[in-house]
């Protein structure tokens, strides 16, 4: 199984520990964005988290790595290393499965147009034609790689080949909460208004951020996401469901 | 009677400010709270009471704001020109602010954010389980003319007049800083001559985090700019596009795809929050194990902070401030006192 990974990242040199900081540490499953590094980084994190470390304050993951924080009174912090250490390489983390209680979401989306003005020219750098880009966004089943940069905004990937398009070099100014962008075979559904180097294809009522409500991050690493083309006039019918822009999900078994 | 301060006026980056949200970064929310996290610190040794009751966080400039009740107020941070009713009052300090009383506070005098701690701390809702504005994730906003901010209950009225010894983290200076995971992208010269040369503290900088121009050349990495992003954390120093590093503060994004030449050590963070634009600050690197014993004696340091606090030394151009400690020694004396009593 770990042969079959990748030859990038599979092999004897990962994971990679390194400290972060004077309380944390790295945990790299490779240095490149691909699928069984991503899924490394998040059977590792829940592995950690089971695993009753003595001063565990925190995880999180990225595509292709886990972030641990000890607490810094620890009297031994090279004690917590060695446990970490001993968890890293207990186990092929390349051949573990996907995180438990993932679900499918299907979230409508308008592309192009004047609610995403990057349409066009996102196809016409991936080589397709408007309509082409849109059925290959929409006939891809997307999964949340990690949740980052921002309170519950997900990366999603990977779209195919075609797709592996450069950032801008320029940023937009602002690009609206709920926009579906692209670039490098990832998506990003923002969950803040923010500028980005990202290409703004797509725009969704959907909030992945709801600081009031009870349960104020929405989507989960290992998620599965697709989007459904839907036409600009129903955008307003999608913000007057609230939060959740139309969306739906379902547990994946 | 209601416990409030009323802001008359405001600069553009004063935002309530707490110890932030730890252990969220898995949820793409990183800590926030204080750029100046031992200001805090200061302000509840000042007013006897948790570090972790909310404050005022003020970049630059502060304003005008107006007590709603007998309040306290500490002033801790970048000092700035601050005055109760026109009389000047003493930064690092703890003050009486009566009732109707005007609380003025002007631009920084030296360093970049200042802070207005109140007894009692300010008692805005919490989200997500705590008071900071994170202005990135949309939690929270600046303040505005008009807000009025409730105060809690405080522990110790009439406790005010006290000063702790200014720690002088303003004016840029030396910042010790640890390799991380990315350090071995810059070769043995790169990291030599950036541990060598000195930087300047560039005018842009938020609470993400502050950008410094380099005396030399720009610095480069080997790994140019393909790296696959990471979590990041407060004092991680990014190598940015143009060769320039940005050092990342409280309320900086979770992941990053720019390379890190390494991450300064918390004991020095506020150094680097508080230089102003055009502060010089030059880095050292130091290995771990010592990076951890110097977080580890200013966490001491800091939680001996109560102990360091003196009388405040009377300035009889300062009528207020000898009320204040006329106050603590049980001597009253002035008019001002009926007005306080009242």
């Amino acid at each position: 199984m770990i042969q079959a990974a990748t030859g990038a990242t599979a092999g004897a040199s990962w994971p990679r520990i390194a400290p972060l900081g004077t309380d944390g540490l790295l945990v790299s499953f490779g240095d490149t964005l691909d699928e069984a590094a991503n899924r490394a980084a998040l059977a590792f994190r829940a592995a950690a988290q089971q695993a009753g470390l003595d001063g565990l304050c925190e995880t999180a993951t990225s595509l292709a790595s886990a972030y641990l924080r000890f607490d810094p009174d620890l009297d031994a912090p090279e004690d917590f290393v060695a446990a970490v250490t001993r968890l890293a390489q207990g186990r092929d983390w390349f051949a573990e499965s996907l995180p438990q209680g993932r679900r499918l979401w299907r979230i409508p989306c308008v592309f192009g147009g004047d609610l995403a003005p990057q349409l066009t020219e996102a196809a016409a750098a991936a080589g397709l034609t408007p309509e082409a880009a849109v059925r290959s966004i929409a006939e891809t089943r997307l999964r949340v790689q990690t949740i980052g940069f921002a309170p519950g905004q997900p990366y999603l990937g990977a779209l195919g080949p075609e797709w592996e398009i450069p950032r801008q070099t320029a940023l937009t100014d602002r690009i609206p909460v709920g926009a579906l962008c692209v670039a490098i075979r990832q998506m990003v559904l923002f969950t803040v208004s923010t500028p980005t180097g990202w290409r703004h294809v797509g725009q969704t009522a959907f909030r992945g951020f709801r600081p009031g409500a009870d349960a104020p991050l929405v989507l989960r690493a290992g998620d599965e996401v697709i989007f459904d083309p839907v036409p600009a006039d129903a955008y307003a019918a999608l913000v007057a469901q609230g939060p959740a822009g139309g969306a739906t999900a379902k547990e994946l078994a | 009677m209601s416990r409030t301060l009323i802001v008359r006026r405001t600069g553009p980056g004063v935002t309530v400010q707490d110890m932030g949200r730890p252990g969220r970064i898995g949820d793409g929310l990183s800590r926030g709270g204080a750029a100046d996290r031992l200001a805090l610190y200061e302000g509840a040794a000042l007013l006897g009471q948790p570090a972790g009751l909310a404050a005022l966080e003020m970049a630059g400039f502060g304003g005008e704001f107006e007590a709603g009740a007998d309040l306290r107020i500490a002033l801790t941070g970048a000092p700035m020109a601050a005055t109760l009713d026109g009389s000047r009052l003493a930064w690092n300090a703890s003050h009486a602010l009566p009732k109707g009383a005007r609380l003025s506070i002007g631009g920084a005098e030296a360093g970049s954010y200042g802070y207005l701690h109140v007894g009692g701390g300010f008692d805005t809702p919490e989200v997500l389980g705590a008071r900071s504005a994170h202005l990135a994730a949309g939690i929270g906003a600046p303040l505005a003319a008009g807000d009025v901010l409730p105060v809690g209950a405080d522990a110790r009225p009439g406790a005010v007049g006290l000063c702790l010894a200014a720690d002088p983290r303003f004016d840029g200076g030396r910042v010790r800083v640890v390799a991380g995971p990315q350090t071995g992208f810059f070769g043995a010269s790169e990291t030599a001559r950036f541990a060598a040369e000195g930087f300047r503290r560039d005018a842009r900088g938020n609470r993400m985090g502050v950008r410094l121009l380099p005396d030399g050349a720009p610095f480069a990495s080997e790994a140019g700019l393909s790296i696959l992003s990471e979590t990041v954390v407060p004092g991680d120093i990014q190598i940015t596009g143009d060769g320039s590093p940005f050092v990342l503060l409280a309320e900086c994004q979770t992941t990053g795809g720019y390379p890190r030449i390494g991450t300064v050590i918390a004991a020095d963070l506020p150094r680097v929050a508080q230089a102003a634009a055009g502060a010089v600050l030059r880095f050292a690197f130091i290995d771990i194990a010592q990076g951890r014993d110097i977080d580890a004696r200013e966490r001491r340091r800091i939680a001996a902070l109560r102990g360091a606090v003196r009388p405040l030394l009377r300035d009889p151009a300062t009528i207020r401030d000898l009320l204040s400690y006329q106050l603590i020694s049980g001597v009253t004396a002035g008019d001002d006192l009926d007005r306080r009593e009242a």
